[in-house]
């Protein structure tokens, strides 16, 4: 498909919201439309309603849409965030080249353009990556997006000093001049190398390497346009220019911040955002128990974090037919695991990881993070269910109960050389009570066939670049386990595995992920998939690698994570989309 | 409680009704220090129900192993069937409460609550006894010291007490529980936490006692008794080890005894804030802390809380006790 006019966006944009409105007419959940019985919506859900399809759709407009966040955002700013909830949440306010269909389920996984006319269009070889703008589009102030000013937002990311929370892909995989700071510190640097805008509308991306994946790093907010004379550097965040259908009317970093229709956003060049609310608020620092209880009471709408419901909360909402109707338990593109490391004695030795991964308890591990609901799906390989190309194989199975297999457990430290089990240490994040109590069920089960762990908790902020995953403190300090844990960026199979199997992302200095895994055909595998551009045949390879790194023994799947989500009172046209696994804050309405 | 205990002298006893025995014609016989002490503390049925329970939790913490063995469950072992699957919370009313499971169980893992509370105090107990005997000896040691010998020596004490009690001490043990590696000094795992506490926990606290310490010494050292002694020819050591010492005991007694709940109260603060003895080992604090995200099943804070609360109000009274009965004229 080439330059698609914008008519014919316009009508697709009907056609999705048609889409929607008739689904609900015969889903059975529909409300009748001049329903303004908050209770009476929400009485009418069932626990999983909003996961592959929308709960209480609506087209109807108006109304406060109210987020609560226990803690604070990172920042506002485009260039300088990473969380998946901003991610999710920064589509109201800025409209980035393309970005994840606005959709219930799977659908929602796939890119659509948002700025841009259509997907990007790479040349030959992967490494040159065009896009094209649509006509009309305008800021807040009624001033025109240009390629330029996207061009000028890509360039800020480069900056990580300036914004150091943001993502590094499009600084590392662009080729950027040598030395090259950022539009602040390498002031009028020529650019073109990396990036080459032709006219106002369109944009050319220029990698180092090929990558058929760019679509993934274009959704990303780093492309969202920054206007650059409205640029202020650090203190964008407070007044983030809007490119989308709200703008920010008032707020106070570090307490919350409240937003209105953006009265230069044209809902005829943007098909992907129904719009619905006429004003959102949003209140930050709200104690996590606090926020659970107004969340079922109605008086906030979403946890914006997504993070789901509390220690505390889950066992009043479980126990409660009623309240559990209320909630989604949304599967998230994460995996809980604990690394193996091959470096530490006697577990260099593949048949001493292989007792260690029949010895666990997996019902233990799952339980360690909260049950099947707040915790997760029992992992037995990488990939989480929802990453396309994810295949179900189990190389370790633990029984029927799942609390482990012994004899064979013990059948593979025969054959290892210790029947009767070693010593090995098992690091943590002391911060974390969840993967303490991972450390404490993984101690009882593997001393269930002689391998004693001791507990190793260390500070969380070092964790990667100081302990475990360090490979010279591992070996020193005899880390045979550490318990890990690992969310993609984007539902790609290469943004999930690559930096957690990939052996050269581990560095003597430390700070990487990836602490176990160094296989040459993996690496190899790796590589192979960079110039792959048909995603369907990009699948089985990672399934692939999957299986290979399972066979290795070296990463022990702990849970496939899943939160369990309030899905607040009043809500309308609710969808958890498997891009953002959580609720697809750019669909939400408000009954009035 | 300024002036030593007169022990010598036969008006002791006159103290009113000191002696059952006095009033029943059997022939008065002179009696000890602590003679007296005792039976003035057996009156006092607050200060004994304070003695009774700490005596009691002693026992507790030397028998743990077998306590557990006879009306709980080894404290490390899960037990996850008694956990409900989907809410981690123990299954059956009051946190799964029962004959089996004295205390019920902890959410999540389903460890025996009853045994952990049990463990528990080994561990506090350990640590602030063994804390309180260190706070005590440099305490004692520094005190008389700077007391007996005044002059540079005197002041050179007394400010290094001014220094370590302005000292932040909260801050500065979680920043040395934090960087002391897992192995050091030749020890290692819970014999090295424990000996780390003790040493924060007892180093820092020395000044309160050496400065009553100091204080009772310069009165003291004035006193007719020490000049007697002085002028018969008495050397130093003779004059601090049986002159001095033995009236100090009282002081030293009580501070000690009003010491040891304050470094319960250390510890289980210490262990809540995550730098004390290293899970899976139970302790008090640490069990506070595990059950803080689970506010919605209360059994699981309450037990631990009941503990730390017991032991400290049962040496806290058995202190007062002791204080009044070594010392009436402070009352």
């Amino acid at each position: 498909m080439k330059r698609k006019p914008t008519l014919a966006a316009v009508a697709l944009g009907a056609v999705i919201t048609l889409g929607l409105s008739a689904c609900g007419g015969g889903g059975g959940g529909g409300t009748t439309s001049g329903g303004g019985d908050n209770q009476g919506a929400a009485a009418k859900g069932e626990f999983n309603a909003a996961l592959t399809k929308v709960f209480n759709p609506s087209t109807k407009k108006g109304g406060t849409l109210k987020f609560a966040n226990p803690g604070e955002w990172d920042s506002l700013d485009p260039a300088d965030t990473y969380y998946a909830y901003t991610w999710n949440f920064i589509r109201l306010y800025g409209r980035a080249l393309v970005m994840f269909k606005s959709a219930p389920g799977p659908d929602g996984n796939t890119v659509v353009p948002d700025l841009a006319e259509s997907l990007g269009k790479p040349s030959k070889d992967f490494k040159t990556w065009t896009y094209t703008l649509r006509k009309g589009l305008k800021y807040e102030d009624g001033s025109p997006i240009t390629a330029k000013d996207v061009k000028y937002a890509v360039s800020r990311t480069v900056d990580r000093e300036t914004f150091p929370n943001g993502p590094t892909y499009m600084g590392d995989m662009l080729n950027w001049p040598k030395d090259y700071k950022g539009p602040y510190k390498s002031k009028g640097a020529n650019i073109d190398s990396a990036i080459e805008t032709p006219d106002d509308h369109t944009i050319v991306f220029k990698l180092k390497q090929p990558y058929s994946g760019f679509d993934y790093l274009a959704q990303m907010p780093g492309t969202m346009p920054v206007p650059e004379g409205k640029d202020t550097g650090t203190k964008y965040q407070e007044h983030v220019i809007s490119s989308g259908p709200y703008m920010f009317e008032k707020n106070e970093i570090g307490k919350g911040f409240s937003m209105v229709r953006n009265p230069n956003w044209d809902a005829a060049t943007d098909p992907n955002r129904p719009a619905l609310p006429d004003r959102i608020e949003v209140q930050l620092k709200v104690n996590a128990d606090d926020m659970d209880n107004r969340l079922l009471s109605g008086d906030i709408h979403v946890d914006v974090t997504g993070n789901g419901v509390s220690s505390a909360a889950q066992g009043r909402v479980l126990s409660d037919p009623n309240l559990k109707a209320g909630t989604d338990n949304a599967v998230m593109q994460r995996l809980w695991y604990t690394s193996v490391s091959p470096t530490v004695k006697p577990l260099d030795n593949i048949d001493c990881r292989k007792a260690v991964l029949y010895a666990t308890d997996r019902a233990g591990y799952q339980s360690a993070y909260g049950g099947e609901f707040t915790g997760g799906e029992i992992a037995t390989g990488l990939l989480p269910p929802t990453v396309p190309g994810f295949e179900r194989f189990d190389l370790y199975p633990a029984g029927p109960d799942n609390t482990g297999d012994l004899n064979k457990a013990k059948e593979h430290l025969t054959k290892c050389g210790q029947p009767n089990g070693f010593e090995t240490n098992i690091a943590y994040r002391a911060e974390r009570p969840k993967e303490k109590q991972t450390a404490e069920a993984l101690q009882q089960a593997l001393g269930r066939v002689g391998i004693k762990l001791t507990l190793k908790p260390y500070p969380q902020g070092d964790y990667f670049s100081l302990y475990a995953g360090k490979p010279s403190y591992v070996v020193e300090n005899k880390l045979g386990l550490s318990v890990n844990g690992w969310g993609s960026d984007y539902p790609d199979g290469y943004g999930f595995l690559q930096q957690i199997v990939d052996s050269r992302v581990i560095r003597p200095g430390g700070g990487s992920s990836n602490v176990s895994v160094r296989i040459p055909d993996v690496d190899k595998m790796i590589d192979q998939s960079l110039t792959e551009p048909d995603a369907e045949k990009l699948k089985p390879l990672w399934a692939q690698i999957d299986k290979r790194v399972m066979e290795e023994a070296v990463i022990l799947p702990g849970v496939w994570a899943k939160a369990l989500l309030i899905r607040g009172k009043g809500l309308t046209n609710v969808y958890v989309s498997d891009s953002q696994q959580m609720y697809d804050y750019v669909g939400l309405g408000v009954q009035q | 409680m300024t002036a030593p205990l007169d022990v010598s002298g036969p008006h002791l006893p006159g103290d009113e009704g000191a002696g059952p025995s006095a009033g029943a014609g059997v022939a008065i016989q002179g009696r000890s220090l602590s003679q007296i002490a005792w039976a003035r503390l057996k009156r006092d049925r607050v200060a004994m129900a304070g003695l009774a329970i700490v005596v009691f939790l002693i026992l507790v913490a030397v028998f743990a192993p077998l306590i557990v063995n006879l009306f709980g469950h080894p404290p490390l072992q899960h037990y996850r069937n008694m956990v409900d699957p989907t809410t981690q919370v123990p299954k059956g009313a009051f946190g799964g409460i029962s004959t089996d499971f004295l205390f019920g169980v902890e959410p999540q893992n389903g460890r025996d609550i009853f045994s952990r509370v049990v463990y528990g105090a080994r561990i506090s107990l350990l640590i602030a006894f063994l804390a309180t005997l260190l706070s005590v000896v440099i305490g004692t040691v520094l005190g008389v010291v700077a007391g007996f010998a005044g002059g540079w020596v005197d002041t050179i004490i007394s400010r290094a007490m001014d220094v370590f009690l302005a000292f932040p001490i909260l801050v500065f043990a979680i920043a040395l529980a934090g960087v002391v590696p897992d192995e050091a000094l030749g020890l290692s795992g819970d014999t090295l936490r424990v000996s780390l506490l003790v040493f924060i926990i007892g180093f820092f606290n020395w000044p309160y006692i050496a400065r009553i310490i100091r204080g009772q010494t310069l009165s003291l050292r004035e006193r007719e008794f020490v000049d007697a002694a002085r002028s018969l020819g008495a050397r130093r050591p003779y004059i601090i080890f049986r002159e001095l010492l033995p009236n100090l005991m009282a002081p030293i007694l009580i501070y000690a005894t009003l010491l040891i709940p304050t470094n319960i109260l250390f510890e289980a603060a210490l262990s809540f804030l995550g730098v004390g003895v290293r899970p899976p080992t139970p302790t008090w604090g640490g069990m506070l802390a595990d059950a803080v995200r689970y506010y919605t099943v209360p059994h699981f804070a309450i037990f631990p809380g009941l503990a730390i609360f017991l032991t400290v109000l049962a040496f806290n009274l058995f202190g007062d006790g002791l204080r009044d009965a070594l010392d009436p004229r402070a009352r």
